[in-house]
């Protein structure tokens, strides 16, 4: 029952965040929702067992992702987003097909998926299993992985360089 | 006792608000807040299975999702200061050629 209220109490929140990304109008207030949608969703994760999972979404999404984020709208200086014809088509065309794909999906789930029930921490992830799965069955796609952000990093350093200014000469 | 499928339901309502973010949104920042609103209902449909199967692994998958999504949160946010640089807007309807 704890659970459940949990469960609902957190969900809302969740709903509720992700909700307001779409209504405001001006990019820092979508991002503070976005943390707060990323926040409850550890909480979530907690609910489900997976502590692992909890602390890793708290600290790369909620943390660093975020903090980029918001890095980015102020060096920008984001201002609110102005109404144009192709956005109105897009609301007019967006919201009632999406609405109708998150019922389909909805239904899809209640009528087919059962009833099974997970109780709280049905199944434990404590990171000692889990840093055994990543570094023995997962460890390729741990290193690709590792490759792969490197060259993240050095796209956006190449990326978000100035352009070349002519070399003065001395 | 929370039945899976509730677990679910939400991490579909939260890849939907996504795709309407997507959809909706004209600044090209909150385009990519919407991504991640996206990634992140996925992630929570696969710590959910998880759960359901008994099998780590799901965990693992979720790991990696996160760290792809961050690789590509810092390329992209590099891709939207020089597109800044070069068109001083962020609107993407402004944003409708390849040439300058």
């Amino acid at each position: 029952m704890l659970h459940l209220i949990l469960f609902l109490g957190f969900g809302a929140v969740c709903v509720a965040g992700a909700v307001n990304l779409l209504m405001q109008r001006h990019p820092i207030n979508s991002a503070l929702s976005l943390v707060v949608v990323m926040g409850s969703l550890a909480a979530e994760y907690l609910l489900l067992g997976a502590e692992f999972v909890a602390a890793v979404q708290v600290i790369v999404y909620a943390g660093a992702v975020m903090v980029l984020f918001v890095f980015v709208i102020m060096l920008l200086n984001a201002g609110e987003e102005e109404e144009t014809k192709g956005s109105r088509v897009a609301v007019i065309f967006g919201i009632p097909g999406t609405l109708v794909g998150s019922l389909l999906i909805a239904w899809v789930l209640l009528e087919h998926s059962g009833t099974r029930s997970v109780a709280v921490g049905a199944l434990p992830g404590p990171p000692k299993t889990i840093g055994w799965l990543l570094f023995h069955d997962y460890l390729l796609p741990f290193e690709v992985t590792s490759v792969l952000v490197l060259i993240a990093i050095m796209g956006a350093v190449v990326l978000a360089a100035p352009p070349e200014s002519p070399r003065r000469e001395n | 006792m929370v039945p899976i499928s509730y677990y679910l339901i939400l991490s579909g309502i939260l890849f939907a608000c996504g795709v309407t973010g997507f959809l909706i949104k004209r600044n090209i920042i909150t385009i990519f807040m919407s991504i991640e609103l996206m990634l992140n209902g996925v992630n929570l449909s696969f710590v959910a299975f998880a759960a359901e199967w008994k099998a780590l692994s799901g965990q693992v998958f979720v790991f990696f999702v996160m760290v792809v999504a961050a690789a590509e949160a810092a390329v992209g946010l590099a891709v939207i200061i020089a597109v800044y640089r070069t068109r001083e807007t962020l609107n993407v309807d402004q944003v409708n050629l390849l040439k300058l």
